[in-house]
């Protein structure tokens, strides 16, 4: 195949100094005054494989609204759209390796055939050292609907917790911690 | 509801591995477990659409973006945007960063005793056109030493960054410039160890899109992820 001009481009680290080039209009914050939904935060902090944190990375989230709709043409669902969110953030992490996001609990969205998908919000990772995009998912600890999601039952399921973002007493905050390797080390997806 | 659309699963051999050891960084910061794949659901097929409407003409014009010109061989990088297919890539998000002409970053971690170039921020932007084309207005990025081993020196460089339609298209990568003889010894280009996939990441300089007793022409193309062209029970 690589004999055909048209294979990817390959892919090449972000590296450390990308702050100045991709300040994203809304960054972290993915919400507006009118849009719909339960407000939350979501927050974590990136460690490597010696534990350290990660202070160079850029995290970028992509989720449905509230009803469970992709901001996207490939989204033929029959339900409307909620046209105050966009679904996309950006962050880079800070000097700590954490990262912060202002949106709202996305709703479940279709898997494939008649299947449904838990509330889930997909994850990018940029960073110094890291040859390829990674990406995961934050699925939200506690929902009925984890059991039986189609992505979540293809994880082994002693790792299936390093997805699980856990909700904060009394708090609209949900934690989940990336671990790029080692003990704990986060699942991540051939996408 | 009609069933998402999947792309063609990656192909590993044109790409780099997580895991390079001459390239130090990727010792702690790659995955030691396989990746698991998962089906493209509506959450990989569909990806942020960008608003068009923030992005400036200037914003593709780094000579552009402050009160005098920057310092530097002036460059023009252009080239297409398109998919495994061979179909453009249209109204998607191009962003690009580089070091100056003396290599270095304007980022405040950035050391290296080289000047900074104050008419020169090394950011940009845009959205292609209708046929996946885009062009951008720059100085020639320099080389800089860097930490990774002794007497380590990136080659020239511009970082780019691309969405393409979907989560799974999102690509970063590096542009390289013909004939730089650091190339060999560097380790992040050559962790694409397929000779022939690393000259992918290699602009070509065209005399056609250089603009007469003002600037040079460099063209590059980048493929993103294209659709499969089998699509399969699962």
């Amino acid at each position: 195949m690589l004999d055909t001009p048209y294979v990817q481009t390959p892919s090449q680290t972000l590296g450390p100094f990308f702050h100045d080039a991709l300040p994203y209009a809304a960054g972290p914050n993915l919400v507006s005054e009118g849009t719909e939904g339960e407000r939350i935060t979501v927050e974590g902090r990136i460690t490597d494989g010696d534990g350290l944190a990660v202070t160079d990375a850029l995290v970028e989230i992509w989720q449905a609204d509230a009803q469970g709709r992709y901001n996207h043409p490939e989204d033929e669902q029959d339900k409307p759209r909620d046209e105050m969110f966009g679904g996309f953030g950006r962050a880079p992490t800070g000097e700590d390796g954490s990262f912060r996001f202002q949106t709202i609990k996305p709703g479940a969205v279709p898997g494939l055939h008649d299947a449904m998908q838990a509330p889930h919000i997909n994850i990018c990772i940029l960073a110094r050292g890291v040859m390829k995009r990674m990406a995961t998912r934050l699925y939200f600890a506690g929902e009925d609907s984890n059991r039986d999601d189609p992505v979540l039952n293809l994880v082994p399921e002693g790792r299936r917790r390093t997805l699980m973002a856990e909700r904060a007493a009394g708090e609209p905050v949900y934690r989940m911690d990336i671990v790029l390797q080692g003990e704990n080390e986060t699942v991540f997806f051939d996408i | 509801m009609s069933q998402p659309r999947p792309y063609r699963r990656e192909q590993s051999a044109g790409q780099p591995a997580y895991l390079y050891p001459d390239y130090k960084s990727t010792l702690k910061r790659s995955p030691s477990q396989p990746l698991i794949t998962i089906p493209h659901t509506l959450s990989e097929v569909t990806g942020p659409v960008y608003g068009h409407s923030r992005i400036a003409p200037v914003d593709a014009d780094l000579t552009r973006q402050h009160a005098g010109e920057p310092i530097g061989e002036r460059i023009v990088v252009s080239g297409r945007v398109l998919d495994e297919s061979g179909r453009a890539v249209p109204h998607t998000l191009v962003e690009i960063w580089q070091c100056n002409a003396a290599g270095r970053y304007i980022h405040a971690k950035d050391q290296h005793p080289a000047p900074l170039d104050p008419n020169f921020t090394g950011a940009g932007r845009l959205v292609t056109d209708a046929n996946g084309e885009y062009r951008f207005v720059s100085i020639k990025p320099g080389a800089y030493p860097w930490r990774n081993h002794v007497n380590a020196w990136r080659p020239a460089h511009i970082h780019f960054s691309l969405f393409g339609p979907s989560f799974v298209t999102r690509l970063v990568t590096q542009m390289y410039f013909p004939g730089d003889p650091l190339i060999p010894f560097d380790p992040i280009y050559g962790s694409v160890t397929d000779p022939r996939a690393g000259a992918r990441m290699i602009s070509r300089f065209d005399m056609e899109s250089t603009v007469p007793e003002w600037a040079l022409g460099y063209k590059f193309d980048i493929v993103l992820r294209g659709r499969d062209a089998t699509p399969m029970e699962g």
